[in-house]
């Protein structure tokens, strides 16, 4: 208990930035997988190329890969410069849309076709379809494989303190500067790692007893 | 009113489909004039349902003209889109979008393609309902209905666009017996009104009843076209009086 009460400032700062983390690049690579998986069954060939491109590319590469890209392989580039945490926002996002795609085309995939003929027998353009019909069925048949996403988003993020942000996975470095025992230290984070994913169980549990009803 | 002044509702010329090697529509002739019902018959894989599909293209041809209300059928897009705000169409699978309640899935289209104001399309949505006698579960979400009560949502859904001309494709067929007089009331009520109709079945009492007009197919062909008292009491070729002899036995 020593441990984490004599830093709990240092404990609070590193999850804050760990939330941060999940929580931006969590609203990024849902919005972004989303995107991609409407590329990925649009009825343009080019379109369908570019989204199973970037899956099979960016879900195929190891997320410290993605990272290194970012924090040092980016800067040469000399496009728009990022700070640590941008970059970090940056990778994870990238990283985890390709796996948020999948899981939201596995669910247009379980959406009956009818549903997509009765769409377009009305009149409804293709993306009015998918917006309006297909996509809101398609999520709320993929509510646990969407959680165990945001899940490993949130353990994830600390492969940033690899690369200069002071997230939860920095403690134990900052810990063991300060003299202090890290293993319990360690497990300390492991402990709030457990308490963070909770709540998303929690709301998959809510989700999928509210969505129920609905098929 | 001349022929030339008002153009056939459906006109197909020509029309070939194929299913890979299979030879689904051969050589397809119909013209559907503004008001008539027409009933297509046949037995299972002659292409009748094929044929309902392809005039509002979800079923592109290999050749060959279809035309909806003079205009012909344009490529997959926007105005795609906009004839078949046009043509509405009862499915055999009633097809309700699952997550919506009956009421919001008559409204979807009048609101989203028409952009009619939500109040408006509520109204309109509800005359509907009570029209095909299923105000009181307007509430409710498909799941939770019978299918003959589904059936009847989905044929207001497709009333909702104010359509020009109307598609069914089996509309009956997935439905439990005492069922289907439910909606085929609803359809009968329909042709009564003027509704431009074309409705694949298996209902005899309704092609009898209702049809101005039956069109038999067999692998793929139109093999006779005439009035309902025609083709029952004197069928002229042999494929249909062997369909006949089939369905009328028992």
């Amino acid at each position: 208990m020593g441990v984490l009460t004599r830093n709990i400032d240092l404990f609070v700062h590193h999850f804050a930035n760990t939330l941060k983390l999940f929580a931006v690049s969590g609203i990024a690579s849902l919005l972004l997988g989303i995107f991609l998986a409407m590329l990925r069954v649009s009825p343009v060939p080019v379109f369908r190329g570019a989204g199973t491109l970037y899956v099979t590319v960016v879900r195929n590469t190891p997320l410290t890969l993605v990272f290194v890209f970012f924090v040092f392989a980016y800067p040469y580039l000399e496009i728009i410069k990022f700070e640590f945490f941008t970059a970090a926002v940056v990778a994870l996002s990238l990283y985890t849309s390709a796996f948020v795609c999948e899981v939201v085309r596995s669910g247009i995939n379980t959406v009956p076709v009818g549903q997509a003929e009765a769409s377009r027998a009305l009149g409804l353009t293709f993306t009015q379809m998918l917006g309006s019909i297909v996509l809101p069925q398609a999520l709320r048949s993929v509510v646990p494989p969407m959680v165990s996403t945001f899940i490993a988003l949130l353990k994830n993020t600390t492969v940033a303190a690899g690369f200069s942000v002071r997230e939860a996975g920095a403690i134990r470095d900052a810990l063991s500067e300060l003299g202090e025992d890290t293993l319990t230290g360690m497990l300390w984070v492991a402990a709030i790692f457990v308490l963070l994913v909770m709540p998303l169980t929690y709301l998959q549990r809510v989700l999928e007893k509210r969505w129920s009803v609905a098929r | 009113m001349t022929a030339a002044s008002t153009p056939p509702m459906i006109r197909m010329a020509g029309v070939d489909k194929f299913f890979g090697p299979l030879h689904v529509l051969r050589n397809v002739q119909l013209e559907v004039p503004k008001g008539q019902v027409v009933v297509v018959l046949g037995p299972s894989g002659s292409g009748k349902s094929t044929l309902c599909r392809t005039i509002n293209r979800l079923e592109p041809i290999d050749s060959g003209v279809i035309e909806v209300d003079g205009q012909p059928l344009p490529a997959e897009g926007k105005e795609l889109a906009r004839l078949r705000a046009d043509v509405g169409m009862v499915f055999q699978s009633f097809n309700l979008f699952a997550h919506k309640t009956i009421i919001e899935n008559v409204m979807l289209a009048p609101v989203k393609v028409r952009k009619t104001p939500a109040s408006e399309a509520r109204k309109t949505a509800m005359e509907l309902l009570e029209r095909v006698g299923i105000a009181n579960q307007a509430e409710k979400f498909p799941a939770q209905l019978s299918g003959g009560q589904q059936q009847r949502a989905a044929i207001a859904r497709a009333l909702a666009m104010k359509p020009k001309v109307m598609l069914f494709d089996e509309p009956t067929s997935a439905l439990d017996p005492e069922m289907v007089q439910e909606v085929l009331d609803v359809m009968t009520g329909l042709a009564k009104d003027g509704m431009t109709m074309l409705v694949v079945t298996h209902e005899m009492g309704f092609a009898r009843k209702a049809a101005d007009r039956v069109i038999f197919m067999s692998d793929g062909e139109v093999v006779e076209d005439s009035t309902p008292e025609e083709f029952f009491s004197a069928p002229k070729s042999n494929r249909a009086k062997d369909f006949l002899g089939k369905i009328l036995t028992h």
